[in-house]
């Protein structure tokens, strides 16, 4: 199969530009009512507004603050999560890996991009990318690195490779000092990286200046 | 099949570029482009396997040099000639070759929500007896198949534990060639990183990987 642009016999040639071809396609599949441009208008606002990395970090921070719900979430972490509103596309299969003292958890794809949407919303590019893939089975203490993370030589590093249609969501450890704060203010301390193990959950004080 | 996609333990391609704060997409036409592949896959007119498995089939240098919503896009475009929703000639003109409708039914925006909150669950309800149970000690088979296959290669011919059974799941790989779903249960094994990695492991660390029965041989 040749996805390559090239000269048809009508003499009409496929657009090159991405930005372009999208809208040739778009046309024509409205054209032949295969798609209805307002259904796709729904799919983007539902990502780009209402599924994101806020519902991962409200899932840790109850974890955090209820033992009966962290017990549930890491015995049934798809019924827990669904506990709270987020289910569905590319959370259908849910399990929680939490970090502790000694053991550290972090998330990859290696065969193609599989990543939690319900709890996360859509993967950062990254996360997609060839560095990011090939190398968190191989080094994973370089890649944390990488992100300026340095873990304790003892610490054993468990990396998911998710091959199938299980999704993982990294409950990251509740920073010391964290003991007076409220459920609410506690998600803001829960980054989506520390939910796919390439940071860690930390007091604002001790996050880096923001750029 | 032994492809691009199959990228754990590879070399050579340079640092990670981490973004902090980016938004959920990157050029302009990123977004439409999501939106239209949600919409055509929402149809139902073929499994996310079918879906990989063309992904994985796109030339080698394409993979690595396209951006990730334009394979969806060619990957969306292949599947949707393949099934006679589009020729190709209206893939080059961009415009209808005639009047006539397919028969499908375009998702509506009120049915996105209710659609994505559904979504798709693979588990299968059926009493199929699992071959390992937890503890056992089992080797990636040494299998090549020029199909869609979820055991990477890294893993083929290495020796594991299995760590959870998770129950019985569409095994993708046959069903990504309508080979049927040949539900069988699905383990997370655990393999040390020395096994997999020799002298190059990093200390003291492991990978889990998503096995199905069919991956699996006992060790």
């Amino acid at each position: 199969m040749d996805e390559h642009s090239h000269n048809h016999a009508d003499g009409q040639a496929a657009p090159s530009d991405p930005a372009l071809r999208v809208k040739a396609l778009e046309s024509l599949l409205v054209d032949k009512g295969i798609v209805d441009p307002a259904a796709i208008d729904a799919f983007i606002e539902a990502y780009e507004h209402r599924i994101g990395p806020r519902n991962g970090a409200r899932v840790v921070a109850r974890a955090w603050v209820d033992p009966d719900f962290k017990r549930w979430l890491m015995d049934d972490a798809t019924a827990a999560i669904a506990s709270l509103g987020y289910t569905g596309r590319q959370g259908e299969h849910m399990v929680a890996v939490e970090n502790a003292a000694g053991v550290h958890n972090m998330v990859v794809c290696t065969l193609c991009s599989c990543y939690p949407w319900t709890v996360l919303g859509l993967p950062p590019v990254w996360y997609k990318s060839a560095p990011y893939r090939s190398r968190a089975v191989i080094d994973p203490r370089g890649v944390l690195a990488e992100f300026g993370v340095e873990l304790p030589d003892a610490t054993e590093i468990r990396v998911w490779d998710s091959t199938s249609e299980m999704r993982y969501l990294v409950i990251p450890e509740r920073p010391a000092g964290s003991e007076e704060m409220s459920e609410e203010d506690l998600a803001d301390l829960v980054s989506r990286d520390a939910m796919i193990g390439t940071a860690l959950a930390t007091l604002p004080a001790a996050k880096e200046p923001a750029p | 099949m032994n492809g691009i996609h199959d990228m754990g333990g590879m070399h050579g391609f340079g640092p990670i570029a981490p973004e902090e704060n980016a938004g959920t997409f990157h050029a302009d036409y990123e977004p439409r482009m999501f939106g239209l592949m949600m919409a055509v896959r929402s149809l139902g007119l073929w499994s996310i396997d079918r879906n990989r498995f063309t992904r994985e089939s796109l030339p080698p240098a394409d993979y690595l040099t396209k951006g990730y919503y334009e394979q969806l896009m060619e990957v969306c475009v292949q599947l949707l000639a393949q099934h006679g929703l589009i020729s190709e000639g209206e893939r080059q003109s961009g415009r209808a070759a005639s009047d006539a409708k397919p028969d499908v039914r375009a998702t509506t925006a009120e049915a996105v929500l209710p659609l994505l909150t559904r979504g798709g669950p693979v588990d299968r309800d059926v009493d199929v007896p699992p071959r390992f149970t937890v503890g056992d000690r089992v080797r990636g088979r040494n299998i090549h198949s020029t199909g869609h296959v979820r055991l990477p290669r890294y893993a083929r011919g290495r020796t594991g534990v299995v760590d959870r059974d998770y129950g019985v799941f569409v095994f993708a790989d046959a069903n990504a060639h309508g080979l049927g779903e040949c539900p069988q249960h699905l383990y997370s094994v655990r393999f040390e990183a020395a096994e997999l990695w020799g002298e190059q492991a990093s200390a003291g660390s492991a990978v889990y990987i998503d096995l199905w029965d069919d991956h699996l041989e006992p060790a």
